[in-house]
């Protein structure tokens, strides 16, 4: 091994392999396609001051909904590659991708659709909405919220270096030991899936902390618990389980890699280790995980099927007991993951019947959104559609859900396709879903301009349709006895299905194009898209009582709160809470900052010195990190003071374009 | 709607998609017969596929009600629509609350007591009844391929395990490298394959016949190759097949299963007599008793 | 962050200086989050007691808890920890009557205390490991060095805060800002006394009784 490039040799790069490197050059020309085009309007200043170093929860927000939609593309690409892979590699025709790249780009797609899409444009959005929700003028901890997505950021490049520098784990998404061993995955792909997720996981349970700190302390007077907006309780519950649940990933993420690191015995076959143990881990991570992922989704759609009804949101009581009931039981389900491993009945029944129980409380919140249509003015938004859709393949994706929890009938359709028919149902017909509507809901509160409806139209069909004809097909093939991962079959019956399911990426595909332009066509019609009242669907909530987009402190007073929809009820008693009742009086907010932007460069240093053995490189970046944060500490100017005189001027400008008023 | 007008197809596209979905329905109807897991060839395989009927019908209860409201309501309260009635401030019912937490709870119970006793019946380590002395068949997932070990036979084969039919048939698994499951969709559901430990799997063949096998956890590069036949086939033809087997004239000695044990994919099926019957054992021993190897790390 | 007085209040009200109503806001929501991720690192550590309860018997043919504790030793290291808890204890009491001097030397205390903890464990994983008991021999060793380690940099860690401390308290006294400080670290000093004595219950007397 070499002191200076550790691992890392020239072999390491995939020169030959003709799809990587076109993958990598498109990747490269469009990164310097947009550098150029900063360089050429001149707003690298801008982008400094306005985003990268910004500790506003609401740009931070925007940064990690980009994130999350460019990796996206990087997702869907693996998708489509299986797809196509699938489709073609029947009998006599191996396909076009060998079992070493093909294991790659499965593994790839489940860690980056999980890690390094949903997560961000979930909590993206809570960025976004949260804060503003509970009349708070950012969140507890700004800096850490910077912080948090610059950790996410490098965990995101570190993966993406997997394609050029070495390879990617050929293990599953879910890296199960003994195969994600030294001795049966020598190279380097587990260590990039180990780092990139620690690095990323760091940045996530910040975000769980500090979004539970700013919802249990922050919140508007008045805004009793039970007065909170339903999607600020949905984060809440899912930022609860982030810090109980991300400690677990950060450990047995650690053990593993002191086994590859150190020749530990945690999960090895020899040396008394108990592979079982990880998978047991992994889960009690990964099951309140996917409830992280969709909790914040339901509250998305309990805030655009209220919203688009014109109507309070049904059951609201019982919509946040549903969502507590859920949060507690995600921790005593994991166990459904694995029925298959021999444990006995009387397990395998409990932890069946736990995972039935939580298709109650589901259930319920399915029939709350329908009462809430009831008697209502249901218009036929884009964030609407997204609400319709998901209630319908939402409902298909919980039944077979039931099914799966059911242990007799897991024991034929483990690992089949039908169980990823199963999920990829509930994620992309309720998390995927739901962060669209979430996003074109709260677009224009983000950015000040809406999303042009035609094309999100589109997209929309685009999707569901697809989603439609991709996985159905996975539903009957897995009820033919096809497992998940294989790289190429024999069975005749199959193919036919798989081309079906092929054809159905395609039109998903058409959706994310679709989006892509939609947003390209609405950035460039802003100023017809513009919105000015800063309360564009007729909102209930807080966030629509202020401007599009907010002024960075979001209110020049903060609302006090007496009732549940907030807004609604100002707007229904004339009142409006803009006209300011006082003199404006100064307001503090913290300063930018580069550090979270420094240690996230660093840590992908750090991440990649580990990844290739290169120790050097490793150190001097953990040290660099410290250093940073000793400055941070020893900073003294980390807030400063907007003038009242400002903020009345603000203020005035605003209320003259319309915003802030019933 | 005008994004769609502009990209609707030519009339001549229009008839050639028309033909190709043709053809794909055709396809997908032929192939419509063999549903391994839907045609179940034996007791266990019946009763998991039956509780997936059942299970199913249950739910359906309440998601196809839930579906057609969603459509219903959106289309019947749609804000153009002047003959609907509205109540822009109703969001409190106790007698709907009741229902919508009470029936999904019904199905619930129903289906988790379901779960309960189904869940005891169908598991793989109890003893199945049939007219004759249960066959114990040892199995070793290896990268990438099969290894069965008849023990009382004292015979091996890779890649082909056969099994009289309406005799208990009881699987002995284990892994002599990473977790696999082992999976024979027609006959019975699965169970993993690890390395130090033992699992069991009870199967009865109700009908002769050949049916796929695979391993249904995905075990690393030839992991799409690691799939053997099942025969289940009349007690005399399996003597017949056991016979054929001991004229393998290869022992699995130490030598034969070092070589077995390396990686390699899609392998032929291959005999061996005398067979090691007490490799299962020993590869569970190795892994559980025994030191790692030294490492500079003491 | 503040909710800003209206004007008008502001000059009826006593002259508080500006800051200082943010400052206690800002403490009291930071002691808060600091809590939050005290209870997040305990579930890292249930975690590893969970491993260790699973792999505490696989000795893989290797030395067992009885073979290799030394229980005096523990227990001598068990007093350094909580005599350390104590002296941050009288650094809490220092600078809540604002005296800068006594902070600054029984924080001096409890490092040293804390030196000499973290010193005695590398001691102890040295001379394991000298043993060929060392984390690869098996997993039961595993496990116990991955819990007793984790811990034993949490103890680091907080070493290290606390010389940042010592600079900053030098430097600016006892002011919102190191007041904060110093009482965050508190917590996690405090946190991690309760772990070691459950390690030292889980790990050592049952390893040894």
């Amino acid at each position: 091994m070499n002191a200076i490039f550790g691992k890392l040799t020239l072999e390491a790069i995939p020169y030959d392999q003709v799809v990587t490197m076109a993958a990598v050059g498109l990747g490269g020309l469009a990164a310097l396609a947009v550098a150029a085009a900063i360089t050429w309007y001149g707003r690298w200043r801008w982008l400094w001051d306005e985003y990268l170093t910004s500790v506003d929860h609401k740009k931070i927000g925007i940064m990690y909904v980009v994130l999350g939609l460019v990796m996206l593309l990087r997702g869907f690409t693996d998708a489509i590659m299986m797809r196509i892979q699938q489709a073609i590699s029947f009998g006599a025709n191996p396909g076009y991708l060998p079992p070493h790249h093909y294991d790659q780009i499965f593994s790839a797609h489940g860690v980056i659709m999980i890690f390094f899409v949903a997560m961000p444009l979930v909590v993206g959005l809570m960025n976004i909405a949260v804060p503003l929700q509970i009349g708070a003028r950012d969140v507890a901890f700004p800096f850490l919220n910077s912080l948090s997505f610059w950790l996410t950021f490098a965990g995101a490049i570190l993966i993406n270096a997997s394609l050029v520098f070495g390879e990617f784990a050929k293990t599953g998404w879910a890296a199960y030991p003994p195969l994600s061993e030294t001795s049966f995955s020598p190279d380097v792909g587990v260590d990039y899936y180990i780092w990139s997720l620690e690095i990323s996981g760091i940045g996530t349970l910040l975000t769980g902390v500090n979004f539970l700190a700013t919802i249990l302390r922050m919140r508007a007077p008045g805004m009793k618990l039970m007065r909170m907006p339903i999607f600020t309780w949905t984060a809440f519950c899912t930022n609860v389980l982030i810090v109980a649940a991300f400690p677990i990933l950060t450990v047995t993420l650690s053990l593993l890699a002191l086994d590859r690191y150190v020749g530990t015995h945690f999960f090895t076959n020899d040396g008394g280790g108990e592979q079982m143990m990880y998978v047991n881990l992994f889960w009690a991570w990964g099951h309140p995980e996917v409830y992280i992922l969709v909790l914040p989704a339901f509250g998305v759609f309990s805030e655009v099927v209220a919203t688009f009804s014109g109507k309070p949101l049904f059951g609201y009581k019982s919509m946040v007991w549903a969502t507590i009931a859920i949060t507690f039981f995600s921790f005593v389900v994991w166990l459904h993951h694995f029925f298959t491993m021999g444990a006995g009945a009387n397990v395998n029944a409990f932890f069946g019947i736990a995972t039935m129980i939580i298709a109650i409380p589901t259930g319920v919140k399915m029939f709350n959104w329908l009462f809430t249509m009831f008697r209502g003015r249901v218009r036929f938004t884009v964030p609407m559609l997204w609400t319709l859709g998901f209630m319908i393949t939402f409902t298909i994706g919980g039944m077979t859900g039931v099914l799966l929890a059911m242990p007799g009938a897991d024991f034929v359709l483990h690992n089949s396709l039908f169980l990823i028919a199963h999920f990829h149902n509930t994620i992309i017909g309720g998390v995927v879903f739901g962060v669209f509507a979430g996003i074109t809901y709260w677009f224009p509160k983000a950015t000040g301009f809406r999303l042009y409806e035609p094309l999100g139209k589109a997209a929309f069909w685009c999707w569901i349709v697809g989603f439609y004809v991709a996985f159905m097909p996975l539903y009957v093939l897995g009820f033919m006895g096809m497992t998940r991962r294989l790289s190429h079959y024999d069975n005749p019956d199959w193919h036919p299905w798989l081309v079906v399911a092929a054809g159905g990426a395609g039109l998903i595909a058409l959706g994310i194009l679709f989006t892509i332009l939609q947003i390209a066509y609405s950035i460039w019609k802003r100023d017809e898209l513009r919105d000015l009242t800063g309360d564009p669907w007729n909102g209930r909530t807080l966030e629509w009582s202020t401007s599009s987009p907010p002024p960075a402190y979001n209110f020049a007073e903060t609302p006090h709160v007496t009732e549940l929809d907030a807004w609604a009820r100002m707007k229904a008693s004339g009142g409006g809470m803009f006209v300011p009742a006082s003199p404006y009086g100064d307001i503090h907010m913290p300063s930018n900052t580069a550090a979270g932007l420094l240690i996230g460069i660093l840590s992908i240093g750090l991440g990649f010195g580990l990844v290739w053995y290169i120790w050097w490189l490793a150190a001097v970046s953990a040290l660099a990190m410290f250093a940073v944060l000793l400055h941070r500490l020893f900073e003294a100017d980390i807030a400063f003071v907007i003038p009242a005189a400002e903020v009345k001027d603000l203020e005035l400008r605003r209320l003259e374009a319309g915003a802030g008023q019933p | 709607m005008s994004v769609f007008r502009r990209l609707r197809p030519k009339p001549t596209v229009l008839r050639r998609l028309r033909a190709a979905s043709f053809t794909v329905a055709v396809a997908l109807l032929t192939a419509g017969c063999r549903f391994a897991v839907l045609d179940p060839k034996g007791p266990i395989a019946a009763r998991e596929k039956e509780l997936i009927l059942i299970s199913t019908g249950l739910m359906l209860i309440v998601v196809v009600p839930v579906i057609v409201m969603t459509i219903a309501f959106a289309f019947w309260y749609r804000a153009s629509n002047t003959r609907a009635k509205s109540l822009p401030d109703w969001a409190r019912s106790d007698a709907i609350e009741a229902v919508v937490w009470g029936v999904p709870l019904l199905i619930v119970i129903v289906l988790g007591s379901l779960a309960w006793t189904t869940t005891h019946a169908l598991d793989p380590y109890r003893p199945l009844a049939g007219d004759d002395k249960t066959l114990v068949i040892d199995v070793v997932a290896l990268d990438w391929k099969w290894l069965f070990v008849y023990p009382a036979q004292n015979v091996a084969a890779v890649n082909e395990v056969a099994l009289p039919v309406g005799t208990p048939v009881r699987f002995e698994i284990t892994s002599d490298s990473v977790m696999n499951s082992f999976f024979i969709p027609g006959l019975a559901g699965q169970i993993y394959a690890m390395a130090g430990m033992r699992t069991e799997l009870g199967v009865i063949a109700d009908e002769a016949g050949s049916f796929d096998g695979l391993s249904a956890n995905y075990s690393g590069a030839g992991f799409s190759g690691m799939k053997f036949k099942a025969l289940a086939m009349s007690r005399a033809d399996f003597d017949a097949w056991i016979g054929k087997v001991q004229q393998a004239g290869r022992p699995l000695d130490a030598a034969a299963y070092a070589e077995l044990a390396k990686p390699s994919s899609n392998n032929a099926v291959a005999y061996y007599a005398p067979g090691s019957p007490a490799l299962l054992q020993s590869l569970v021993d190795k892994y559980r008793n025994a030191p790692p190897p030294a490492h500079p790390g003491g | 962050m503040t909710i800003d007085l209206p004007e008008a209040h502001s000059v009826h009200a006593p002259q508080l200086p500006p800051a200082s109503e943010h400052d206690t806001e800002l403490t009291e929501k930071t002691v808060f989050g600091f809590w939050l991720y005290l209870m997040s690192d305990c579930v890292l550590f249930a975690s590893l007691f969970a491993v260790y309860a699973v792999l505490g018997r696989n000795y893989a043919g290797g030395p067992t808890g009885r073979d290799i504790f030394d229980l005096s030793y523990v227990l001598a290291e068990t007093a350094i920890l909580l005599l350390s808890s104590v002296a941050y204890g009288f650094v809490t009491l220092a600078a809540h009557d604002d005296r800068r001097r006594t902070a600054l030397r029984w924080l001096a205390l409890t490092f040293a205390l804390g030196l000499a903890f973290v010193a005695m464990e590398a001691y102890e994983f040295h001379h394991l490991v000298g043993e060929g008991a060392g984390p690869s021999r098996s997993a039961f060793l595993s496990a116990y060095f991955a819990l007793v380690g984790t811990h034993g940099l949490h103890v680091a860690s907080g070493l290290v805060w606390m010389a940042v401390m010592a600079v900053q308290l030098a430097r600016d006294g006892l002011s919102a800002t190191v007041h904060r400080r110093m009482a965050l670290l508190g917590l996690f000093w405090h946190f991690l006394d309760i772990i070691w004595i459950v390690v030292f219950t889980e790990v050592y007397l049952t390893g040894v009784l």
